[in-house]
Order: structure tokens, then C-alpha cells, then sequence
């Protein structure tokens, strides 16, 4: 990130996001203060991916499950009438970063193609497990009864206030991830992607490092989710299906895998695209397929990769 | 729960074992020779699926549509190959899980282009239509009992192809060292393609089976092919005999799981608990079996590299 073009970059692009509010209203398009925030929401949880994914070289194809979890927490919390914000979103941290626990402790004895599955086995599970929950609305998920209360502090139903904050939660993650990956536990579980042995031989034991990357992303990824929660006023066991688990993967190398700054361009760029692309035809998908194909095998820096700058050599 | 019901579900278990063996076959093998994880397999068992309805309208003649198809099936398997997969081979399995995801979006909108997004109909063939009575009193639909020989017979010829052929020779010394058998010579880019169009073919006929049992209709792929890969990780990656075992132990814990979880519960909880546990437990078990494997064997039950 020392490169200047990437600096100026990443400058542009927060001045942009600090702007779109005043610009929406004076275009008189609200729309756009909404689809920004949800980019800056799945841009947080792709971040928490690329911790892992990027950093970690830890294929999870679970992801979005710690979304669901964070919105499901929010959710079912507030249909008891729970509507204290920082318990929600403290419950719902701490909920994803258990789940996290558990499938990373079991997970992450396995390696290549197996951890990929393994992790898709246990995303699957808990969409199931959503969708048996009858009393939480099952397979048609259920609205949340209000947005989280922050006793005064921040109004959520206000949009730009709920703007400011989801941006400034995401620029505190961009901070806190760039002081993780230079820190000696980013080397650690840097040094475990690139050659696992010559890791262990110097004495470290990726296993904990890893696991322990691997709960901080879920933890992150379930903030990720009580934001959904509060974004859609709504919760269905789609946030966990695994269909989003690879979208947000693809905004990760979409924007450029083991950059911070590239998933937040990955969302902001893969969910401008499905908006724009909808407009034009129901059929999206099927322009996006192939564009996922061809950023794969052509673009493998992805979009921010692609600004000249650092080369993540351990990729 | 008489015996009657048991075997019966028994029999449903060992009908969907039998299904996902056809799938896991392919995909184990691709997975095992080419060290490809192929996300767009599910999308070749919808293919198979949606060109045999279409083939057996347009023909009037079932025999005819089921050929057809299944020639059609690996037509459109080789060139996926061809254009899509083959770069894949040597890149790193994050991006054959991103490119064959995208593969998966374009095949499922296609389909949705063509046939729309609601479930189409698929009639039983006429002569598989009624029950066959296997035992007194035992009544068995004769679709779902044809399924099952069909699928214990392509077990039993994929067993001879493998051990008893060179082609079978070939693959098995792929699966355990391929940078070998190129170097001793063999066109390993021919076997490649001949392997996978095995595979499409293999998916396109458990795809057509599956049309008059099960809902024919867009993202159909994806839902079995996440089971096919609890089967292949169970039985062990690159075997087919762990395909096989694999593939009959997901399907009968998975039958007799959503038929017999919720009864059992009943009998220790209230029957409220019961209804609202046993379906979930159900759709969770093959994925707890999963987990179980690969926390005491993490290379599956039958790997195929030692």
C-alpha cells in the first residue's frame, strides 16, 4: 500500500464514500445511499474473508454463514424485544466468533480440497438449521421487528446517520486489519500460507494462529451481519446460502486477494455491477458467470492487483 | 413403523445411494486425476435432466430421448472441457472453485432463459409406470426399482473398466501419480478430456433418472452436488470405491434420517419438540457424518492415494 497510485486510490475512495450521501440527496436518488451502504456492509465481511482467504491461504467456502449468524442474532434478540443495540451486536460478534471456533478447531486439521468442503459442509448445515427454525419464520425468514437501539447515542432509522457509521465501521477495519497483517501474528499466519513447514520449523504452530485468524474473521463477518440485518430489516437462511459464501469470495479476488483495500473494491465494483447489470436484463447471471471466469483466469490480481505496487509474494 | 415401511424406506436410501454414486464417480475421478474441483457438475446433471424431458417430447420415443441426451450431455461436458476447464488443470483450487462457480451461474440462467424458472414436469415412462410386487405385500414403484439396477449395473461395469481395462489401468495410475503417467508417455490431455466426458455422462444419466422423481428445474444441480461432495470427502478422494460405499451410506442415512428421525424422537420428547427437531436433525446428519469422518480420517474412508 505504499505505492502512491494505490494511496491516492484509496483516498479518492473514501472522499467518494464520505460524498455519496450529500450527492444522492442532491440528485434527489436515496436509492444510492442504501446500495452504498450494503456495498460498505458485504465490503467488511469480504475484508473479514480476505484475512483468511488472503492472508491465511484458507479456502473457507462458509463464509456467509457467519452473516447469518450476526443477523439472526440481531434478528431473534429483537423478537424478544431485545432491542439494545450493543448487546445485539455484542451477541452477535461473539455468536459468529463461537460458530467460528468450532467449524475453524475442526476444519482446519484438513487442508486443500477438503478444507474447502469441509467448510462448505458445515455452511450448509446451518442454512439447514435456519431454515427448521418455524418459530423464526423457517424457510421465508422473518422481518426484524425494528431496528437495533443505540439508547439515543445514533438514531440507525436516520440513513445517513446508519451511512456514517457503517463507513466509519469500515474504516476501523481497514486500520485494524493493516495492524494485524504487519503485526508478528499477520507474519505468523503469512508465513503459514506460503510454506507450512519451513513455519513450523522456525517454531511456530500455525494451528493456533490460524484458528485464531479464523475466529477474528467470523467475528468480523457476524458485525458484517448484524449491519445486514439492520440494512434489509429482514432475515432469511439466504444470507447463509452458500451461493453468497462464493459471491463474497468472488468480490475478494474480484478486488485483489491479500490486499485490504481490494475487497472493499470487490464489493463496491461486484455489487455496482449487479445493480447496473439488473437494470439491463432478469438474466444477469448469466453475463456474470462468464465475467467470474474470465477474471479468474485472466485477472488473477484482481481490479486493485492491478494498480501498480507491492506483489503479494507469498501468492 | 412396521418392517414393511423400513424396507421400503430402506430400499428409497439405497435409490438415492445409487444416484449419488452416478454423480460422485465423475467428480471423484475428476477430482482424483486432474486435481480439478468441478463446481459446474451439478450443472451437467440438470442438463442431463432438462435435455432428456426435452428429448422425450420431441421424440415420443423414451429409448431415443435417453440416448440422445446422454450423447448431447457429453457433448456439451467435452466442450466445457475444452473452452473452460483445461486451463484450470494447474491453477490452484481457489480459482477452479471461482471459475466453475461461474460456470454454474451461466448454466443455471440458461436453463432458466430456455425453460423458465418454475419446476417442469417429467412424466415416468410409460413402461416403468405402475409397482412391482417384490415380496408379499411388499409394493415397490418400478421407476425407483429400475433406478437402482441401473445404477448397481454402472457400478458394476465402472469395476470392470477400472480394474480389468487399460483405460481403467490408465486412470487409476492417474489418481495416484499423475506427473508419472505423462511421463511414461500416455496423453494425459486425451484422458483427461475422455475421463470427463465419462463424468458429464455419468451425471447426465443420474440427471434424466432423476427427472421423473425429483423437481426438474433451475439451481436442481446444486442441491445434489453438495451431497456428492459430503459422498466424495466420506469416501476418500480419487476412489471410486469410496464413491461407491460413500455414496450408499449418504443416501440411506439421509432417507431413513428425514423418515424415521422425527418418529424415533417422539418416542423420548413431546411429539411438539419432536416435530420441530427431527426435520432439522434430518437435513443436518449427512453433514455430522461428514464432520465425523473427517475428524477421525481426515483422507476419507478409502483414499486413493496412500
Amino acid at each position: 500500500m505504499r505505492h502512491p497510485s494505490r494511496t491516492i486510490v484509496l483516498a479518492l475512495g473514501l472522499l467518494v464514500l464520505v460524498l455519496v450521501p450529500p450527492a444522492a440527496a442532491a440528485l434527489n436518488a436515496p436509492f444510492y445511499i442504501d446500495l452504498f451502504r450494503r456495498m460498505m456492509i458485504f465490503a467488511i465481511a469480504a475484508l473479514s474473508l480476505d484475512l483468511i482467504l488472503g492472508y491465511g491461504g484458507m479456502v473457507s467456502f462458509g463464509h456467509a454463514v457467519y452473516l447469518g449468524i450476526g443477523a439472526y442474532a440481531v434478528g431473534i434478540l429483537a423478537f424478544y424485544g431485545v432491542d439494545n443495540g450493543f448487546l445485539q451486536w455484542a451477541v452477535a460478534i461473539a455468536a459468529s466468533a463461537v460458530v467460528a471456533l468450532v467449524i475453524g478447531a475442526i476444519s482446519i486439521r484438513t487442508s486443500g480440497v477438503s478444507f474447502i468442503m469441509i467448510t462448505l459442509a458445515f455452511a450448509q448445515m446451518l442454512y439447514y438449521l435456519g431454515i427448521s427454525l418455524e418459530t423464526y419464520g423457517g424457510d421465508n425468514g422473518m422481518p426484524l421487528r425494528t431496528r437495533s437501539q443505540f439508547a439515543g447515542l445514533i438514531d440507525l432509522r436516520d440513513p445517513y446517520a446508519f451511512y456514517y457509521l457503517v463507513l466509519a465501521l469500515l474504516v476501523l477495519f481497514l486500520v485494524l486489519g493493516h495492524r494485524i497483517v504487519n503485526a508478528r501474528f499477520g507474519m505468523v499466519i503469512r508465513a503459514a500460507k506460503s510454506n507450512e513447514p519451513r513455519a513450523r520449523a522456525i517454531g511456530f504452530s500455525p494451528f493456533r494462529y490460524k484458528l485464531t485468524a479464523f475466529v477474528l474473521a467470523g467475528g468480523a463477518c457476524g458485525l458484517a451481519g448484524a449491519l445486514l440485518a439492520n440494512q434489509t430489516e429482514y432475515l432469511t437462511p439466504d444470507f447463509m446460502h452458500w451461493t453468497r459464501s462464493g459471491e463474497i469470495m468472488f468480490m475478494v479476488i474480484l478486488g485483489g486477494m491479500g490486499t485490504l483495500v481490494g475487497p472493499v473494491v470487490g464489493a463496491i465494483v461486484l455489487l455496482g455491477l449487479e445493480d447496473v447489470l439488473s437494470a439491463v436484463t432478469e438474466h444477469w447471471q448469466i453475463i456474470l458467470g462468464p465475467f467470474l471466469v474470465g477474471v479468474v483466469l485472466f485477472a488473477k490480481r484482481g481490479l486493485f492487483g492491478l494498480l501498480p505496487g507491492e506483489v503479494a509474494r507469498d501468492g | 413403523m412396521t418392517l414393511l415401511l423400513v424396507v421400503e424406506q430402506g430400499l428409497n436410501g439405497l435409490q438415492f445411494g445409487v444416484m449419488l454414486f452416478l454423480m460422485a464417480a465423475g467428480l471423484t475421478l475428476v477430482f482424483g486425476i486432474m486435481n480439478l474441483v468441478n463446481l459446474a457438475h451439478g450443472s451437467l446433471y440438470m442438463v442431463g435432466a432438462y435435455l432428456a424431458t426435452a428429448f422425450v417430447a420431441w421424440t415420443g420415443s423414451f429409448v431415443l430421448g435417453v440416448v440422445l441426451s446422454l450423447l448431447a450431455t457429453l457433448v456439451v461436458g467435452v466442450l466445457v472441457e475444452l473452452i473452460a476447464l483445461r486451463t484450470l488443470y494447474e491453477r490452484d483450487h481457489l480459482d477452479q472453485v471461482l471459475a466453475t462457480f461461474g460456470l454454474l451461474l451461466f448454466f443455471n440462467e440458461l436453463i432458466a432463459i430456455l425453460w423458465g424458472r418454475a419446476a417442469i414436469y417429467t412424466p415416468t415412462p410409460a413402461a416403468f409406470a405402475g409397482y412391482v410386487e417384490l415380496w408379499p405385500r411388499l409394493r415397490y414403484p418400478t421407476y425407483r426399482a429400475v433406478v437402482i439396477l441401473v445404477g448397481l449395473a454402472v457400478a458394476a461395469l465402472l469395476y470392470v473398466v477400472v480394474t480389468r481395462t487399460r483405460l481403467g489401468m490408465l486412470i487409476r495410475a492417474g489418481a495416484s501419480n499423475r506427473t508419472m503417467v505423462g511421463a511414461l508417455g500416455v496423453n494425459i490431455r486425451l484422458l483427461y478430456t475422455v475421463v470427463f466426458g465419462g463424468g458429464a455422462v455419468l451425471a447426465g444419466l443420474a440427471g434424466l433418472m432423476a427427472g421423473p422423481i425429483y423437481a426438474v428445474q433451475p439451481g436442481m444441480g446444486e442441491q445434489i452436488l453438495i451431497q456428492v461432495f459430503v459422498v466424495i470427502v466420506i469416501g476418500g478422494i480419487g476412489s471410486i470405491r469410496g464413491a461407491l460405499v460413500g455414496a450408499i451410506l449418504v443416501g440411506m442415512v439421509d432417507t431413513l434420517g428425514r423418515a424415521f428421525l422425527r418418529p424415533l424422537l417422539s418416542t423420548m420428547v413431546s411429539p411438539n419438540a419432536a416435530d420441530a427437531a427431527g426435520p432439522a436433525l434430518a437435513s443436518i446428519l449427512i453433514y455430522v457424518l461428514m464432520a465425523a469422518v473427517l475428524f477421525l480420517r481426515p483422507q476419507g474412508l478409502f483414499p486413493a492415494r496412500g
